[in-house]
């Protein structure tokens, strides 16, 4: 999977999460750019980003997401 | 909506809140509002998310109140200005086994152990006794769902030290604070862990990046089981299954294979799984469940299955049977007719998908679960909630004889082309009579129960009931009907006082069941015949409108009262002059004072 799929995947996963189909993410978009993205739904994005590539994180990944880009390299790690 | 009926598909509602959310803001339906107070060991946001959803599917729209992360128990036992303020219609308290901090040492003596289980039994128990005196309504606790670890295996179970034990006798604790108090209700995590996998359900994960006692997969399931608790409290049950036949409740098509070839019967495993799960259905009628039949079939062919001779059931089980070549929908509809229930009130248990489409799709709000096999047929509707049980009433346990004898009413009723025959083929006997103690707690019960045949919508508790009973200034009537079908016992009540010689009608309820029966008539020739016993010269009547009372509107004009005023929010007066003779109302009934 190259990067630009994994991020198409990851943009269907914001707009359901957010329920916003105007959402396009990429590599430097964080927590401050989506108005709704606080504690609670970046548990909830997470667990979807698991389920729509089939990995699991663990939790010193998900302790390193800062930004997009970093959910990006961590889904690629997994699946290669 | 079906996305949020079981079995449903819980990460596609985690992903999708918000988008389920916004569609079941805008589907239109008519929700009651309740206030919801969740008090959690643990996070509680995605909970609450996923509970607002299923309860607005329920037809509750909720608001809430979550406490502060952890702060349950300060919540429940100190003065909360903001929590009072919120005034909660029910409180849900969400700890588990996390919340459990001192567990048994190996080197605890019995006794040791004893004393630690009283005292987080009473950490509890001291919580509930003040939310309930507090708050006044309803508390759903969780039990604890059995530990993670087990450090001595499987002695864990059975020693004292162990932690499956410990929790294991917790919740007998709980159980018993349950089983002894009104309007508190346990909800069993225990269970639904078990069945949703507990080393899933407690993966360490969420607890340890998030704080979420459970797995935030599983979080639907736990939010699901609390809805239904509320919507039953709620009176948001369903009342009854409308089931069809071949392939249903039985295995092969009876019309084309006969009855001595369909599935059914310990003979072999696929008569063995449609015997166990007619057994699973007819053991609902003992919670007052209604069962009916809606089946593509001649009807002698669907009798002549209900009664095979492996089969659990007689054609006596059932309420209704329809079994003719109508569509689905349209029987479903009868039957909904002929028990006097909404469609909605009624699940469509049918194997076949495309009847199971028809009937949701004719008929708004009824639910038709997709069951699966025949083997898994139980646990889809089992898990479903559809009869979540908050309270077992006698009335329950008797609900389907009532409605069986109501039936047969029907059916009489269908051979008259005159009314009154009818009523007179009924061979109706009733007693009317002052109040007795014997029937205080009904008398009280109907008071506040009734809401359509009530003219001035008065409630009495049972202390009132017996006060106005033993005050002379008084007139008290109760009416109890029963026909050739059954006894209704108390359906009908009429409490007046008197003002000098005029006779003042505080209350006049009577039962839905027994409308259009004459009773009302009943009831006014004995209200006549104590008020003229007691010199009364005029009887005064009041009707107070209310959203649910207009059925009764006219019925003092119906009785021949002349109505003296009206103010502007429709509250009307009428007075019946008593001084003259008087001819009784009531033809049909036999009435012993």
């Amino acid at each position: 999977m190259t990067r630009e799929q994994v991020f198409e995947g990851l943009n269907s996963v914001f707009r359901d999460v957010f329920d916003d189909e105007t959402i396009t993410v990429n590599d430097a978009t964080t927590a401050d750019d989506i108005e709704d993205w606080d504690s609670l739904e970046h548990i909830n994005l997470i667990i979807a980003v698991e389920e729509k590539f089939g990995v699991k994180f663990n939790m010193t990944e998900v302790n390193k997401m800062k930004c997009v880009g970093d959910i990006a390299d961590a889904v690629l790690q997994r699946i290669k | 909506m079906k996305e949020l009926e079981y079995p449903f598909d819980a990460e596609y509602i985690l992903n999708n809140k918000k988008k389920l959310k916004r569609l079941l803001a805008a589907d239109g339906s008519v929700r009651i509002d309740k206030k919801i107070a969740i008090l959690g060991g643990s996070t509680t946001g995605n909970i609450k998310l996923i509970l607002e959803l299923f309860l607005l599917n329920y037809g509750i729209r909720p608001t809430f109140y979550e406490s502060e992360y952890n702060q349950y128990y300060n919540d429940a036992m100190f003065p909360n200005a903001k929590l009072e303020a919120f005034n909660p219609d029910v409180i849900y308290i969400h700890t588990t086994s996390r919340n459990v901090t001192n567990l048994p040492q190996i080197s605890d003596s019995a006794e040791t152990v004893d004393g630690l289980i009283q005292a987080e039994t009473e950490k509890f128990t001291g919580m509930w006794d003040r939310l309930a005196s507090v708050y006044r309504c309803p508390i759903i606790q969780n039990n604890f769902e059995m530990p993670l670890f087990r450090l001595m295996g499987n002695r864990d179970a059975y020693d004292v030290h162990g932690a499956v034990n410990f929790f294991t006798r917790l919740n007998m604790q709980f159980y018993e604070y349950a089983q002894t108090h009104e309007n508190f209700y346990i909800c069993d995590i225990n269970y639904i862990s078990a069945d949703y996998g507990l080393r899933k359900w407690s993966d360490p994960f969420y607890w340890h990046m998030y704080k979420y006692a459970l797995n935030v997969s599983a979080i639907p399931y736990l939010s699901f089981n609390v809805a239904n608790i509320i919507k039953s409290v709620y009176g948001k049950n369903k009342k009854g299954f409308v089931l069809d036949l071949d392939n249903t409740l039985w295995g092969g098509v009876i019309g084309d294979d006969g009855v001595e070839n369909i599935a059914l019967g310990p003979e072999e495993s696929e008569g063995q799984a449609y015997l166990e799960f007619q057994r699973y259905i007819k053991a609902h009628k003992q919670l007052g469940i209604l069962l009916n039949i809606d089946s593509k079939n001649d009807y002698e062919n669907a009798v002549l299955g209900i009664n095979h001779g492996d089969s659990a059931f007689t054609e006596d089980d059932f309420i209704c049977i329809k079994a003719n070549w109508e569509p689905k929908d349209k029987n479903f509809a009868a039957i909904a007719n002929e028990l006097n229930l909404l469609p909605e009130s009624l699940v469509f248990i049918d194997d076949n998908p495309a009847e199971r489409h028809i009937v949701t799709e004719q008929l708004a709000g009824v639910q038709a679960p997709d069951i699966g096999e025949v083997s898994q047929y139980i646990q889809n509707i089992d898990r479903a909630g559809f009869f979540e049980v908050t309270a077992l009433s006698s009335d329950d346990l008797k609900r389907n004889e009532m409605y069986r004898e109501n039936a047969k009413r029907a059916q009489l009723k269908a051979g008259f082309a005159d009314y009154s025959e009818y009523l007179l083929s009924l061979d109706m006997t009733a007693v009317i009579r002052p109040f007795e103690p014997m029937y205080f707690a009904r008398i009280s019960q109907l008071s506040n129960k009734s809401n359509q045949f009530n003219l001035t919508t008065r409630r009495y508790t049972q202390a009132e009931i017996e006060q106005t009973a033993g005050d002379s200034n008084y007139i008290t009537l109760y009416g109890k009907l029963a026909d050739r079908f059954g006894d209704n016992g108390v359906v009908s009540v009429v409490i007046g006082h008197m003002t000098d010689d005029v006779c003042h009608i505080d209350l006049w309820i009577m039962s839905c069941r027994v409308l259009k029966r004459n009773m009302e008539f009943a009831m006014t020739d004995a209200l006549v015949h104590y008020a003229k016993a007691r010199g009364v010269k005029k009887i005064a009547g009041h009707y107070y409108p209310t959203p649910k009372n207009g059925m009764v509107k006219e019925f003092y004009a119906e009785l021949g009262f002349d109505k003296t005023g009206e103010d502007d929010k429709g509250n009307t007066d009428w007075i019946l002059d008593i001084t003259g003779e008087y001819e009784n109302k009531n033809k049909v009934i036999k009435v012993e004072k």
